[in-house]
């Protein structure tokens, strides 16, 4: 009797304390946005932040993608010969690119490049008072560093996963049309012929703005709520690339359940 | 220990960060014009009392009073504007590490005021110059040591020329040769500027040479408070055990605990 009291008792204050965070975070991405309009009267803080999240992930974006394409391109080929249709492969590349793998993988290579780096980095501010300093230099830190950051990934994400993608595509090229001998005139109209811009690309994009949207503000609030030490910072960066990647995936689950089931 | 002329004041202040109490009816006054050292052992508050001042920690109970305003019911607003007055040198100094010597001591001009460019390099040369480091505008934070961070946070934080400067610790860690120019820092910038200085520090010769008046803390509120001179003549257990860094005395030496024979199980063992 007692264990299940301490049980329910330690699940009980779990969801009390899960509920509280959430609810400190909200508080805090509210004051963030608010506090934004700093980006529109000084936008070279928003560049420096787009290079930080998004130019220096370049390199991990377009080799991976490369690779997922090259991937996709082999797996594609091998099935779709059996069934003589090789002409799709161009199709199957870029459907699963630009729907699913493209906003996805991004998403989270974007969360363990640049998410860290921004939960890092603000952690690291705080934990040698740079933050507090600023704070008795009259200037906030939620609008100075927080809010560039934030926007920073948002805008970095879905330009990120669209490289992703295209890089998705020229591996799939490489490996299916340059390698394997595919027709490079079926791979390229078939694709173009059965990806709808709006049913597949744009939600792409949704989905890939939602997914900015969410591991921009877990690193900069996983940052700015880490404790002040070496342990704590690092802390901190786990829970963003572990929360980040939970998020994405079960955010990906329900936003593909609204745009790709019923009418198609 | 509070008088008319005191720029900053506290009315019966309780502070606890969680379930401990740092404060309780803390009343004390710190001199306009003046350089005070705050003292006390670890955790007695010196530091919380800065964060006080400058509006970073609210007390749950009473009130911390500048020049008339109650820097703890200020807005967000009414606070930042009180902050432009004020200077804070923090413990290492808390350089911005991705900005160098000169784009560190701009960045406080750069944010709250609208200057031209020459205008901003001319201020941030004559403030490093202040502190003896205007060969150092180039170099980045980590390229310094620590007396020179300190120094450059000091050339930052009087950047916007505050009324009233806030140190904590600003002699930790230095060497005898940098703890002497910090102090002589502190001194010579609170008189040339006619500003308030208050420092937090356990440094008892450097303080002593550098402060006007000294306020010991221990168990949450005041325990002495004069000039440096009268504290070295105080008969106060306290005060003599403090000044003199005795291991003993009215702060004992061992944390309170289980009597020693019973921790180690000899309860009941003779002899």
């Amino acid at each position: 009797m007692t264990f299940v009291r301490k049980m329910l008792s330690r699940l009980g204050r779990a969801s009390i304390d899960s509920i509280w965070k959430l609810g400190e975070a909200s508080v805090f991405m509210g004051r963030v946005v608010s506090r934004s309009s700093i980006i529109l009267r000084r936008p070279s803080l928003l560049v420096a932040e787009i290079h930080f999240a998004g130019v220096l992930s370049l390199v991990i974006i377009i080799v991976s993608g490369l690779f997922v394409g090259l991937v996709l391109g082999l797996q594609g080929y091998e099935t779709l010969k059996r069934y003589g249709s090789t002409g799709a492969v161009g199709t199957l590349v870029a459907l699963s690119l630009v729907r699913e793998l493209g906003p996805v993988v991004s998403a989270l290579l974007f969360a363990s490049r640049a998410g860290s780096a921004i939960t890092a980095k603000i952690g690291i501010m705080k934990t040698t008072e740079q933050l507090s300093a600023m704070e008795m230099m009259a200037v906030d830190p939620h609008a100075r560093v927080v809010a560039p950051m934030f926007w920073g990934g948002f805008i970095s994400m879905p330009l990120l996963a669209a490289i992703f993608s295209a890089m998705g595509i020229v591996g799939g090229y490489l490996i299916t049309v340059v390698v394997i001998g595919v027709d490079s005139g079926a791979f390229w109209s078939q694709m173009q012929t059965s990806v709808d811009f709006h049913h597949d690309i744009l939600n792409g994009v949704i989905k890939s703005v939602v997914f900015g949207t969410a591991v921009s503000a877990i690193a900069v609030y996983e940052g700015y709520a880490s404790v002040p030490t070496a342990e704590g910072v690092s802390r901190a960066v786990t829970r963003t690339v572990v929360t980040s990647a939970l998020a994405v995936l079960a955010l990906d689950f329900v936003l593909t359940a609204f745009m790709f089931t019923g009418a198609h | 220990m509070r008088e008319p002329t005191d720029l900053i004041q506290f009315s019966s202040v309780n502070f606890a960060y969680g379930q401990s109490t740092i404060f309780r009816n803390l009343d004390v006054g710190f001199a306009a014009g003046k350089v005070t050292a705050i003292m006390g052992g670890s955790g007695s508050g010196k530091t919380t009392i800065l964060k006080l001042i400058g509006g970073q920690a609210r007390p749950q109970q009473g009130e911390v009073i500048c020049e008339a305003s109650a820097v703890n019911k200020m807005t967000h607003r009414e606070l930042f504007a009180y902050r432009k007055r004020i200077g804070m040198l923090f413990q290492f100094g808390a350089l911005f590490t991705d900005l160098n010597v000169f784009e560190n001591v701009a960045f406080p001009l750069r944010e709250q005021a609208s200057l031209p460019e020459t205008a901003v390099r001319d201020l941030v040369l004559m403030k490093l110059h202040a502190v003896g480091l205007r060969g150092a505008s180039r170099l980045m934070p980590a390229e310094l040591s620590g007396g020179m961070a300190r120094r450059v946070a000091l050339a930052r934080a009087i950047a916007l020329d505050p009324s009233l400067m806030l140190y904590d610790e600003p002699f930790t860690g230095l060497d005898p040769i940098s703890t002497a120019i910090t102090g002589n820092l502190i001194r010579t910038l609170n008189d040339a500027l006619g500003i308030t200085s208050i420092f937090v520090t356990h440094d008892i010769k450097a303080s002593f040479k550098v402060a006007d008046e000294v306020v010991l803390l221990s168990r949450g509120s005041v325990t002495a408070r004069g000039k440096p001179s009268d504290l070295l003549e105080s008969n106060d257990p306290l005060v003599r055990q403090f000044v003199n860094g005795e291991v003993d005395g009215p702060v004992p030496f061992h944390v309170s605990s289980k009597p020693y024979r019973e921790d180690l199980g000899l309860e009941h063992v003779r002899g």
